[in-house]
């Protein structure tokens, strides 16, 4: 089976994934944790100009069943939120690795990405979990 | 895929909920599926056509003998003597405190037989319970072993069950049943749910789960059946305004408190709580459970603090999205004086702590989705 994980981004264990373009890493959340959350109906993101740190409460998303927190796969500044997901949270289930991204952030770090899975290591971690 | 942990109880259909895909999670030490193909779809489906529950980790107990409806006076809070064979009443099992054994299904099936359903995590309790408080002449029986529950629930449950039973289904009134059979195998048909929808609840043996669960879906295809699991049942009996045990009811909350009076009757004689109960009346209540309505964005969650005028002021019991009402709803609990004049006192502002920060709220009437009301017009 081939990877159904972008070989560009970078996981955490808490699957998130980051897709770094210069100083600026993207961020959203796998097809993994959309799934394990099922049908998504709020996503709660900080507002531009947040400082968020590697592995520290970036937001959280919601499903039907729980709210599950968000934590920042980087460090830097929040640049830009997607705000279509305000009103189409179940884009995240559709899309996430694509359109339903969360949050850009100008990463003050750079470094930080290499204590991130690789999209192999994150596949081989999420099936044994 | 993983297999069940040993220490989890498993219903008759824990195969299929496996082979067919669902999601399963540990539901009170039993192994059950939360979701099949979503949580929004299956509610959908109840709301609009019809749903699949396995429901077989409910517990029954039975009571028989000659003094079988003293003992089911005694042990619960409604009043028995008024049920007629092939009725059923809600009621409660209380401690003598006052407080929740459980909350139950109590049917009559004849003078000297009454039949029980119970809460799956609290079934052993429950029988301990009725039997250590059993001066009379009746014999309890913790059933559960013996019976699979399935339960068909929405506007379509009707016609999908009567293709596969002999009993005509539509003079059975709303919290009656009739003993029959479902293709061929003996079954209890209950006109009850806890959905806030017409269906009913089919108690039947176990090793029949199996050949039921799939006959019920293919007789239910036509009118867009789905298996649904304990998700959609929450989310459905949220709005439905149905009360949960270890949410909004338990061993610390009285039916004063939960706004579950109508099912206390004090004027049948002595029962177990009773005197338990007229104490809390005489003193003043002090909390009651209220339902809200998020007015901010956010949801407010089972075990959020409650804020009003800016103190803590009590909590969510449960709460979260209504896929009906396409808002965010929920129960609490908040003292007295907010519910003392009933629909008059809602609409109050209170805020509801999200992740450390207090977004605001309104206090509602419930129940928040009712059928009659949503399809009268």
């Amino acid at each position: 089976m081939t990877n159904m994980y972008p070989e560009n981004f970078r996981y955490t264990k808490e699957h998130e994934w980051v897709r770094v373009e210069g100083d600026t890493g993207t961020v959203g959340i796998t097809f993994h944790a959309q799934k394990e959350l099922g049908d998504i109906v709020y996503v709660d993101l900080p507002k531009v100009g947040t400082m968020v740190e590697q592995g520290k409460p970036l937001g959280a998303v919601e499903s039907v069943k729980a709210a599950s927190d968000l934590y920042s796969p980087v460090s830097g500044e929040v640049v830009e939120v997607n705000e279509t997901l305000a009103t189409a949270p179940e884009k995240l289930n559709a899309d996430p690795h694509g359109e339903a991204w969360l949050v850009k952030i100008r990463m003050t770090a750079p470094g930080e990405t290499t204590h991130l899975l690789s999209a192999a290591e994150y596949q081989v971690y999420v099936e044994a979990e | 895929m993983t297999q069940p942990a040993t220490a989890l109880r498993t219903t008759s259909l824990n195969a299929i909920h496996r082979r067919m895909g669902a999601k399963m999670v540990d539901f009170g030490g039993w192994d059950m599926p939360v979701q099949y193909s979503g949580v929004l779809e299956e509610h959908r489906a109840v709301r609009q056509c019809v749903g699949l529950f396995d429901v077989s980790h409910m517990g029954e107990i039975e009571i028989r003998g000659p003094e079988a409806l003293n003992l089911v006076n005694w042990v619960t809070t409604n009043d028995a003597t008024k049920l007629e064979a092939g009725q059923a009443q809600y009621s409660a099992l209380l401690y003598r405190h006052g407080g929740f054994v459980d909350d139950i299904l109590a049917h009559k099936i004849a003078g000297d037989h009454f039949f029980l359903c119970v809460n799956a995590a609290n079934q052993d309790s429950d029988y301990q319970h009725i039997a250590a408080n059993n001066p009379f002449d009746a014999r309890v029986e913790n059933a559960g072993d013996r019976y699979a529950q399935l339960a068909v629930q929405g506007p379509r449950a009707l016609e999908t069950l009567q293709k596969l039973t002999a009993v005509d289904l539509a003079p059975i009134r709303y919290y009656h049943f009739v003993d029959g059979a479902v293709s061929g195998a003996k079954a209890r048909i209950a006109r009850t749910g806890y959905t806030g929808e017409d269906g009913f609840e089919v108690y039947f043996p176990p090793a029949e789960a199996v050949r039921l669960w799939e006959e019920i879906l293919a007789a239910g295809a036509e009118f867009g059946i789905k298996p649904c699991g304990l998700g959609a049942r929450n989310t459905l009996r949220l709005e439905a305004g149905l009360a949960l045990y270890g949410h909004e009811i338990d061993a610390s909350i009285t039916p004063w408190e939960a706004q579950l009076g109508w099912i206390v009757k004090p004027g049948k004689g002595d029962f177990l709580g009773r005197e338990a109960l007229r104490q809390q009346k005489d003193r003043g209540v002090a909390r009651k459970l209220m339902g809200f309505e998020m007015t901010g964005r956010g949801i407010g969650r089972d075990g959020c603090e409650v804020y009003v005028d800016g103190a803590p002021a009590g909590w969510v019991t449960s709460g979260g999205p209504s896929p009906t009402l396409n808002k965010n709803i929920g129960f609490c609990y908040l003292p007295a004086h907010f519910a003392r004049t009933g629909l008059a006192q809602t609409g109050r502002a209170i805020h509801i702590m999200v992740r450390g920060v207090p977004v605001p709220a309104i206090t509602i009437p419930t129940p928040f989705f009712s059928r009659r009301k949503a399809r009268s017009t």
